[in-house]
């Protein structure tokens, strides 16, 4: 869990975690937003269903990944926050089944 | 500086390209821009800057503040490079190197959801560093992360984690970070030292270097900032613990043979930074274990050119010395491709070179000092819980590791196909480091002789569909269709 | 002399563990393993794990038969293997797909498995061809591209980095002694053994076993065996794990056990050389993209060249020396499907000191006659 600085200058965009709307800063990485609103766990392994979290922050870990706007195992380290998103919890492997089709998929 | 959006809008060929926008890349880029190369520059976030100089541009005078003096020297290296006219193609993917005759190097690129080839005559490679793996039982819980990660935050959001914070392990990135958290207010309960108390005598030999350093007033103050937490040295075992939820709740740390239990709701690790090789290794650079670093490093030359010509690797990546000694790291790499492209004498380039080599060493002298203070101790590379998970992704414990070994595997590559540890995402750079050490305890070998996980691309994540797009020839299709 | 094992198995790949493991399960033989190290040509750390019979043995009958045998064994080998090693493989064998994105591959694959069962002595096991609406209802997620497949039930696959370690656990609990960092140098054959050498020493041998995939071609001329084996060059994708999605094995296709998607099958001839090449890649991409367009945002994780071990006309080499008795080789590139006939029929014939006669076909002496023109 985390908690923000104040700082002047905030320009907020308003996103959703798991159907929950939420507000970040603009420019801020996913990962970093879920932190900012308490986001304690944000996905299970698809190997043992192991709760994790976002560990390095970096790129390097892939513990933060999360299905974005119907998407998943996006790593939420790298995705800047953007208004209207939706973020989802993964739990377990990747549901492409799900998935709307990539484009380049015919 | 331009910035392409899309693969679409990169050139096909770039006289160099450099991957990594740290302060190595950055000032290679510039230094090979001003000289009138193309230069490309990719990197996968959004800002320049890397880990090191993270979120600087347009960064709040409070958050600076926070961050201190040496932070700030990062405004110079980014503003130089946004000054001269390399491309700089952000949120971009690098997935695939390789060598590719008179061309140079093919270079494989997503950017915005496609992917692409492209050609540059020489590269530099700024991958940088990550933090060292640090397996403790527990260190895959919610409300653990890495030091490294808090400090991000902090950079680049301006978060502080709440509650109770302990931070564990060695290395002058925890004390820096514990410096900049406490200055920041966030509630640090405990700093607990892994490092071994003998350190200090292993360390002395190289203090006359260390003096030359400009890391001695650096270290000192953090080392007193950090100390208004409450500090325990010498800890030699660490373990942390869920509540029901399955969420970190508290941690036991053993120092003097005592167990000690604390409440937290975050636990920050470090245990010092190693280079990022996976590119090097799976281009396949040559590469030597660096038993005072305790990792391995690609092979470089005195223009950090490696095993591979025209590929260079500057910067951490070739080998931890800091922000300051990566960027003269970086102007050093774009000297030597200048010359190798023809557009510097060898002459030009040592007279050049001459300054900034000088100071190179400077920064670079104090390593040996660090690497030895803060070597951390073996108990906290080489799992001895059976049940610490060692490949974050796969959950390989140290135990199922130890037994694969005395069943015959004898390197990290016949483990994988044994346990698939580091075939998860990450491919092996949360484990690679405690894969090879674990292996050679148990054989009784050394780190040098086992070697590493072979790393295959793509380096980083590139989808079916986008490799499917990629274009095709008919002796390819003649490969597959049969 | 005193010979350090009854019979040595050089190689600890699929086929040499799979073969030791059989010659392990009746008591009494001392069987060693000599194996290289951590960086070896190893086949077995990148095949396509498939336990495969349609389509294979235009041009030998008798390997379609072979084949056949040893998917209809695996049953057992998995079940074998996880009562001594305690390891699930996975194996499974709901049959399996021959996707055709167009027409003329359809005429094609349907033409090859007509040439296959006309062969004499060719089995003559039951088949379907399927269009479209008929591979949809057994696999959803294909694509309108697809326009047919042909599906057999004999078809199969299964976790082969499971199996491997499962026949290496295996193994060692059935008494084998297994020595990795033991390359070999030379065989030396005598009158009552072999001499095995390598940087490491010497170890000597009542019988020696040749499962060294590529290394059989340099190794067999030391017993007075041929093995003119050469390098096939397979490249394959592998993706991050995903909820199942896929059922069944396709030829080209698959979803492990664990999740992840496996893409083949390149074949070139290329020598050794095993730099993975984008061209080669892109078609298998598209070409699974197009049978299952819900893979296209699939993240791939890696991607793998490796060398297949190729006899002169695709098929395996079983022989016994006949100038050095107690001399075997075996070799071949389906390293997983074989692997039951290797431990349930190959091995105790080995064991036992003769090949049985339906296996005098995999001789190398066939390759040395010429085809008629």
């Amino acid at each position: 869990m985390f908690r923000r600085l104040p700082e002047s200058e905030e320009v907020t965009v308003r996103f959703s975690i798991d159907g929950r709307s939420v507000t970040a800063r603009a420019g801020e990485t996913v990962a970093a937003a879920l932190l900012a609103t308490g986001v304690v766990s944000c996905r299970t392994t698809p190997v043992g269903g192991q709760k994790r979290a976002p560990y390095c922050m970096m790129g390097v870990c892939f513990e933060c990944l999360v299905t974005i706007d119907g998407i998943g195992n996006r790593q939420a380290c790298l995705v800047p926050v953007s208004e209207g998103m939706a973020v989802r919890s993964q739990h377990g492997a990747r549901a492409i089944a799900d998935e709307p089709l990539a484009e380049g998929a015919r | 500086m331009k910035q392409p959006g899309t693969v679409g809008a990169l050139d096909e060929r770039y006289d160099l390209a450099v991957i990594g926008a740290g302060p190595a890349g950055l000032s290679a880029a510039a230094e090979a821009a001003e000289a009138g190369l193309s230069v490309l520059l990719l990197d996968e976030n959004g800002a320049p800057g890397g880990q090191i100089y993270r979120g600087i541009s347009g960064m709040p005078a409070k958050r600076r503040a926070i961050l201190g003096a040496d932070f700030v020297r990062g405004d110079a290296v980014v503003e130089r490079f946004e000054r001269s006219a390399a491309s700089y193609a952000r949120h971009a993917t690098v997935w695939s190197l390789a060598p590719d005759g008179p061309k140079g190097f093919e270079i494989g690129v997503s950017l915005a959801g496609a992917a692409r080839h492209i050609h540059a005559r020489e590269v530099v490679a700024a991958t940088g560093a990550h933090e060292r793996p640090f397996p403790i039982p527990g260190w895959t819980l919610p409300g653990v992360m890495t030091a490294g990660a808090a400090q991000i935050a902090l950079k680049a959001s301006a978060l502080v984690p709440a509650g109770r914070v302990i931070v564990a392990g060695c290395g002058p990135l925890l004390f820096l970070v514990t410096a900049q958290l406490l200055a920041a207010g966030a509630d640090i309960v405990a700093v607990l030292d892994t490092a071994e108390r003998g350190n200090w005598r292993r360390a002395l030999p190289h203090l006359p270097d260390f003096l030359r350093s400009p890391y001695l007033a650096k270290g000192l103050r953090l080392m007193l900032k950090a100390r208004r937490a409450h500090f325990a040295a010498g800890v030699t075992t660490l373990r942390a613990e869920a509540d029901a939820d399955g969420n970190l709740s508290r941690i036991v740390y053993g120092q003097d043979g005592r167990e000690t239990t604390l409440s937290c709701e975050t636990l920050l690790l470090h245990q010092g930074v190693v280079p990022n090789i996976n590119l090097a290794n799976a281009v396949g650079c040559e590469q030597d274990w660096d038993e005072a670093g305790l990792c391995f490093v690609p092979r470089t030359d005195a223009w950090m050119q490696t095993s591979i010509p025209g590929l260079s690797i500057p910067g951490d990546g070739a080998g931890i010395r800091g922000a300051e000694a990566a960027t003269l790291g970086g102007t050093l790499a774009a000297l030597g491709a200048l010359c190798r492209l023809g557009r510097l004498t060898a002459e030009e380039r040592d007279r050049r070179a001459t300054p900034i080599r000088a100071e190179f060493e400077r920064y670079s002298a104090g390593r040996a000092f660090l690497d030895a203070l803060y070597r951390p101790p073996k108990a906290f590379r080489v799992p001895e819980v059976a049940e610490t998970i060692v490949c974050r992704c796969e959950e390989v414990t140290a135990g199922e590791i130890r037994e694969a070994v005395a069943g015959g595997v004898t390197g990290p590559n016949q483990l994988k196909i044994f346990l698939r540890c580091g075939m998860g995402p990450c491919q092996g750079r949360q484990c690679s480091l405690t894969v090879t050490e674990l292996i050679a305890d148990a054989r009784g070998s050394d780190a040098a002789t086992v070697g590493s996980y072979h790393q295959r691309p793509p380096f980083k994540p590139v989808t079916l569909g986008e490799l499917a797009a990629l274009p095709t020839t008919p002796a390819a299709v003649k490969a597959v269709v049969r | 002399m005193t010979a350090a094992a009854d019979i040595t198995v050089i190689g600890g790949g699929l086929v040499g563990a799979a073969i030791a493991f059989g010659l392990a399960q009746q008591p009494g033989m001392r069987v060693a393993v000599l194996d290289e190290g951590d960086i070896a040509r190893r086949a077995s750390r990148a095949n396509f794990a498939l336990v495969w019979v349609s389509s294979k043995g235009v041009g030998m009958p008798e390997y379609a038969t072979w084949s056949m045998d040893s998917a209809d064994g695996w049953a057992g080998l998995a079940a074998s293997v996880r009562e001594i090693s305690g390891i699930d493989v996975a194996y499974e064998r709901p049959g399996g797909f021959l996707m055709c994105l167009s027409d003329a591959e359809m005429d094609a694959r349907i033409r090859t498995m007509k040439v296959m069962q006309a062969q004499t002595g060719a089995p003559q096991y039951a088949y379907e061809i399927l269009d479209h609406a008929g591979v949809r209802k057994r696999l959803p997620a294909i694509g309108p591209d697809v326009v047919g497949a042909i599906y057999c039930d004999l078809d199969g696959h299964v976790n082969s980095l499971r199996l491997f370690r499962a026949l290496h656990v295996a193994m060692a609990r059935l008494g084998v002694s297994y020595r990795p960092e033991h390359p070999v140098d030379t065989i030396v054959p005598g009158q009552d053994g072999f001499r095995i050498r390598g940087p490491w020493g010497e170890f000597t041998t009542g019988r020696v076993v040749l499962a060294a995939g590529l290394d059989n071609a340099r190794l067999a001329a030391m017993v007075g065996l041929s093995a003119p084996v050469v390098p096939s060059k397979g490249q394959i994708i592998i993706t991050e794990k995903a909820a199942p999605f896929l059922n069944y094995p396709v030829q080209t296709v698959r979803q492990t056990d664990e999740g992840g998607v496996m893409v083949g099958d390149s074949q070139e001839d290329l020598g050794f050389d095993t730099q993975v090449t984008y061209p080669v890649i892109s078609v298998m991409a598209q070409r699974a993209v197009r049978m299952f367009p819900l893979l296209a945002g699939l993240n791939v994780v890696r991607t793998w060249s490796a060398s297949r071990v190729m006899s002169p006309d695709g098929f395996p080499i079983y022989e016994q020396s006949r100038e050095w008795p107690g001399a075997f080789v075996a070799t071949c590139h389906s390293g997983v499907t074989l692997a039951a006939a290797h431990a349930q029929i190959l091995a105790p014939a080995i064991r036992a000191g003769r090949l049985p006669d339906d296996l005098a076909c995999f001789s190398a002496r066939r390759l040395n006659v010429p085809k008629a023109a």
